[in-house]
């Protein structure tokens, strides 16, 4: 339950860390070590350098940007989840934070590395991808940028290369009209989710064009396949729609679950996590439908029915 | 054999410099390094919350924190509260509701109640209880740990009304 012997550094520009790890093969990256030393203390992977990013400052804080939002890599949970421009802005990000692990591992624990780690059932996955998040990875040839759903490639696997260090994560604004609900079911709070859904609706348009319609519509799911994925085919019974009704939510939520294909585990059968796929769908679609309804009480996609 | 480095700590406001292995970890450090082993070591790999310590202020797993990251850094462990003699205020509501039976868990709880208490109103039993989902007692079925926390909020909150850090909502 120790690690193996490494050596390590703690770099304090990205340029430095680039170059060591450029002149490293081998070495792994250490973020909020939240993930990564544990492995190691397992001896599940072993390294023979061990490159500290926590003393780059510039890897580090929320920033607005236009309308949209940069998060810095190393920027941990804590942080976010205790931003008054997350609250402002992303509401839904923050309320996610309560559901990532436990307050000490939050402390610590970083969003790029989260997004690195790319388990499956974490909560930054799923705001990547229901968010539309682009990553910006800096490597020793300059940057690029990855969409999220390009960057999650599978169970424990992102895009980034070895040589490759994630710098920061842009969240595009969301439409200005847009109710959100996020929820995750786990067998003790800050557990692994067995299964964790997000969603968002925006609503828009005026007598003009035909009255006030459901513009945008977004269902994200975790842990019930290798990354973080949307529904897309559910979001399509959805966009465009005047109202919900609650026969409509309740197929978009069907669809929804027969769409993924989940992994049973000790903690859950895959029809367990089919089965709350789709109650969590259907109680977040709901809940954003009202919540919308608070704001735009005249035009809003009410749930109608019982 | 990779090379040692060189660190300083102020842990329970003594310093201390020391050469540690990279691979060192925080707890381990503390335990056979400083010999303060009030720090207890139980899964070692951030599941049961028993060597959570405050490092500048923020509850962290000491297993899950290597003693180089520490570099610099002011630690607060169990043998910073107090002692048999002179309690903390902590340790007090503990004792007054019976919240340990064994000990081996109550550092780790401290260390996290002390961070909840700084950063949370703590409003509800039922928020209490999902912030202290990351430590584990076999002992206490909980309910006692939940009760002196309880009762050091509102001794905090009687002792300052002001000064809250207030949470969202």
């Amino acid at each position: 339950m120790k690690p193996a012997p490494f050596d390590y550094c703690a770099p304090e520009s990205l340029d430095e860390a680039l170059s060591r790890l450029g002149n490293s093969p081998g070495a792994k990256l250490l973020a909020g070590g939240q993930s990564l030393i544990p492995m190691l203390n397992f001896r599940l992977l072993s390294t023979d350098l061990l490159i500290d990013l926590t003393k780059i400052s510039e890897l580090r804080g929320i920033q607005p940007h236009g309308r949209s939002v940069r998060i810095g890599a190393l920027t941990t949970h804590q942080d976010v989840e205790t931003s008054p421009l997350i609250r402002e802005r992303f509401p839904l990000i923050g309320e996610a934070m309560r559901h990532v692990a436990h307050l000490a591992i939050r402390n610590r624990g970083t969003v790029g590395g989260s997004l690195v780690h790319a388990d499956p059932s974490a909560e930054w996955p799923l705001l990547a991808v229901l968010l539309n998040a682009r990553l910006q990875v800096a490597g020793l040839g300059g940057q690029r940028l990855i969409e999220a759903q390009e960057f999650l490639v599978g169970a424990l696997t992102s895009s980034l290369s070895d040589d490759e260090i994630l710098v920061r994560i842009d969240f595009p604004a969301l439409p200005r009209h847009t109710a959100w609900a996020f929820d995750e079911v786990a067998l003790r709070a800050g557990d692994f989710a067995l299964c964790a859904a997000a969603v968002t609706l925006s609503t828009g348009g005026s007598f003009l064009t035909g009255g006030p319609r459901i513009t945008d519509a977004r269902i994200a799911l975790a842990g019930v396949a290798d990354t973080a994925i949307r529904a897309p085919a559910a979001e399509r019974m959805i966009r465009g729609q005047r109202y919900l009704t609650l026969e409509l939510v309740d197929q978009a939520a069907v669809c929804a679950r027969d769409a993924i294909s989940p992994n049973a585990d000790l903690h859950a059968s895959a029809d367990y996590r089919r089965h709350l796929c789709h109650v969590l769908v259907k109680r977040l679609l709901g809940e954003a439908a009202r919540s919308s309804a608070a704001f735009a009480p005249s035009s809003a996609p009410v749930v109608e029915g019982k | 054999m990779p090379f040692k480095k060189r660190i300083r700590v102020t842990v329970n406001g003594v310093r201390h410099e020391r050469s540690v292995e990279p691979r060192l970890l925080l707890s381990d450090f503390l335990r056979h390094g400083l010999n303060l082993t009030g720090t207890h070591v139980g899964c070692e790999h951030g599941i049961c919350g028993a060597c959570t310590v405050l490092v500048d202020g923020r509850s962290v797993r000491a297993c899950l924190t290597l003693a180089v990251q520490a570099d610099n850094a002011g630690i607060r462990t169990i043998e910073g509260h107090g002692n048999a003699q002179s309690m903390s205020a902590l340790q007090k509501t503990f004792k007054r509701c019976h919240g340990l039976q064994c000990g081996f868990c109550t550092p780790g709880f401290l260390a996290t109640i002390e961070d909840m208490l700084n950063k949370y109103p703590l409003e509800s039993e039922g928020r209490i209880r999902e912030l202290l989902s990351g430590n584990l007692c076999r002992c206490t079925g909980y309910q006692n740990i939940v009760d002196a926390v309880l009762m050091a909020r509102d001794e905090r909150a009687q002792a300052e009304p002001v000064n809250r850090q207030v949470e969202k909502e």
